[in-house]
């Protein structure tokens, strides 16, 4: 994935709070992960209108912290997502 | 009971045994339930509240063929409103588009689509039912223009597994996002038919190699999970990730089971949905405990390093292979059973020809 795509929740996949583990979780075709405070925060930001680089330099700039300590982070979390079918791409 | 009991992620709702296609490899008992004794539509909006409250995240509308049942849609409705992901498991055979459109305003979140083959002669004769393959392909056509998320489940064995490459194929050419190259799993009527279901050794090394190219040439593009034959394998599944941990199975006369094979291990007693609440069935039933953890395990597997791999394997083949459900799984090469698989192996599989199928009817 290049900084300039917009990864977006594609239909079939969305993130709902578990009331009985009490957590937030991300659901998909024959897939639940469970969603920390840094999942919550990127998968909140894939509206489909930001690119992956808007998407790091808003966290970077949420939790102070350098977007190039961000950046790596959050794009292979998001390629990972991607992976597994939860994520899709379109180029900007 | 010192085991610590999750609430379970997933359940399989077996909304009917009935279906139009008559697979040899159903993974329906060969007791199959009559259309009468089905739960209604309230009864079943019923279980999908319980089962919600109870920790279920992921519901799987099965059967038989779930288009079979004429409150399809309302069933997904009352999913949907129980706060469920929602997953159909179809031939495809039964819907049209009405119904489907019907599925979408529905909320239906997602379709699994079975393949028999990659063509109308082997699809048709594996479904034991003519015509079957074009009316697939039709649904498919329509699934693709709703949007629905589609996950091809490419069912294989003997006859099919060699067709590996274009079956991937098919999938891209769906629109699938994702593909289940699931190779049957002798339980059911597969059982009955295991000598010609088999595939050779050979087989299943070329599919092992197809897929892991393509996991790689298709990544991004298309999701690819792997069921491989078990009987070929060093160790065994990590059967239902463990008895009584993740999923349960609802079968369509409300009988609750650790999995869908479990009424082949004759000591257990199952419980209805209409006799008892869900949240007690799971976490006080007896034959949910009877598996669960690691205390009912030989020593074999308790001292096995893979012990919170796979628990103990598939307790369903145990029974069918060796006639005791409490026995490591015979896959496992550490097993005393193993020799039994192997000589069943060098049995039917060496034979010349397969087999005729008896087919689920």
């Amino acid at each position: 994935m290049t900084p300039d795509d917009v990864p977006y929740l594609p239909r079939g996949v969305r993130t709902q709070f578990d009331a009985v583990r009490k957590v937030d979780v991300i659901l998909g075709p024959e897939r639940v992960l469970v969603l920390d405070q840094v999942g919550k925060a990127v998968v909140g930001r894939l509206d489909g209108e930001a690119s992956l680089a808007e998407i790091s330099a808003d966290l970077a700039q949420v939790y102070d912290a350098p977007v190039d300590v961000i950046a790596p982070d959050v794009t292979a979390f998001v390629e990972d997502l991607r992976d597994r079918g939860m994520v899709h791409v379109r180029p900007r | 009971m010192s085991v610590r009991v999750d609430p379970p992620m997933a359940m399989l709702a077996e909304l009917t045994h009935r279906c139009p296609l008559a697979c040899p490899y159903c993974s329906n008992p060969t007791e199959l339930l009559a259309k009468e004794t089905e739960l209604s539509t309230e009864a079943w909006a019923d279980v999908f509240q319980q089962a919600a409250k109870l920790g279920v995240l992921q519901l799987h509308l099965s059967g038989g063929e779930p288009a079979s049942r004429r409150d399809l849609a309302e069933l997904v409705i009352a999913a949907r409103e129980a706060g469920l992901y929602t997953n159909l498991i179809t031939s495809g055979i039964g819907l049209t588009e009405r119904r489907l459109r019907e599925l979408d305003d529905a909320g239906l979140d997602h379709v699994q689509l079975s393949l028999q083959g990659v063509n109308a002669v082997m699809a048709d004769r594996i479904g034991g039912y003519k015509g079957g393959f074009d009316r697939k392909m039709h649904v498919a056509e329509i699934i693709a223009e709703i949007g629905f998320p589609l996950t091809l489940n490419a069912v294989m064995h003997r006859e099919n597994l060699d067709d590996l490459p274009q079956t991937i194929d098919m999938a891209l050419r769906l629109g699938a996002r994702r593909i289940e190259v699931a190779c049957v799993q002798f339980q059911g009527w597969a059982l009955v038919n295991r000598a010609a279901l088999q595939p050779s050794w050979e087989q299943v090394e070329t599919a092992k190699k197809t897929v892991a190219r393509a996991v790689e040439t298709l990544k991004g593009r298309l999701v690819i999970d792997f069921v491989p034959p078990d009987y070929y394998a060093d160790f065994p599944k990590a059967c239902m990730n463990g008895w009584g941990s993740t999923g349960l199975n609802i079968t369509p006369n409300g009988t609750v089971l650790p999995c869908h094979a479990a009424e082949t291990i004759p000591h257990l007693q199952f419980e209805k949905v209409t006799d008892r609440a869900l949240t007690d069935i799971w976490y006080e039933g007896a034959a949910f405990n009877a598996y669960r953890g690691t205390d009912w395990m030989p020593d074999l597997c308790q001292s096995c390093e893979r012990r919170d791999i796979d628990f103990g394997g598939c307790r369903c083949q145990a029974m069918a292979v060796l006639g005791d459900a409490a026995a490591p799984d015979p896959v496992c090469t550490k097993s005393p059973g193993r020799a039994a698989l192997d000589a069943l192996l060098v049995e039917e599989v060496q034979e010349v020809a397969a087999p005729e199928f008896v087919y689920r009817r």
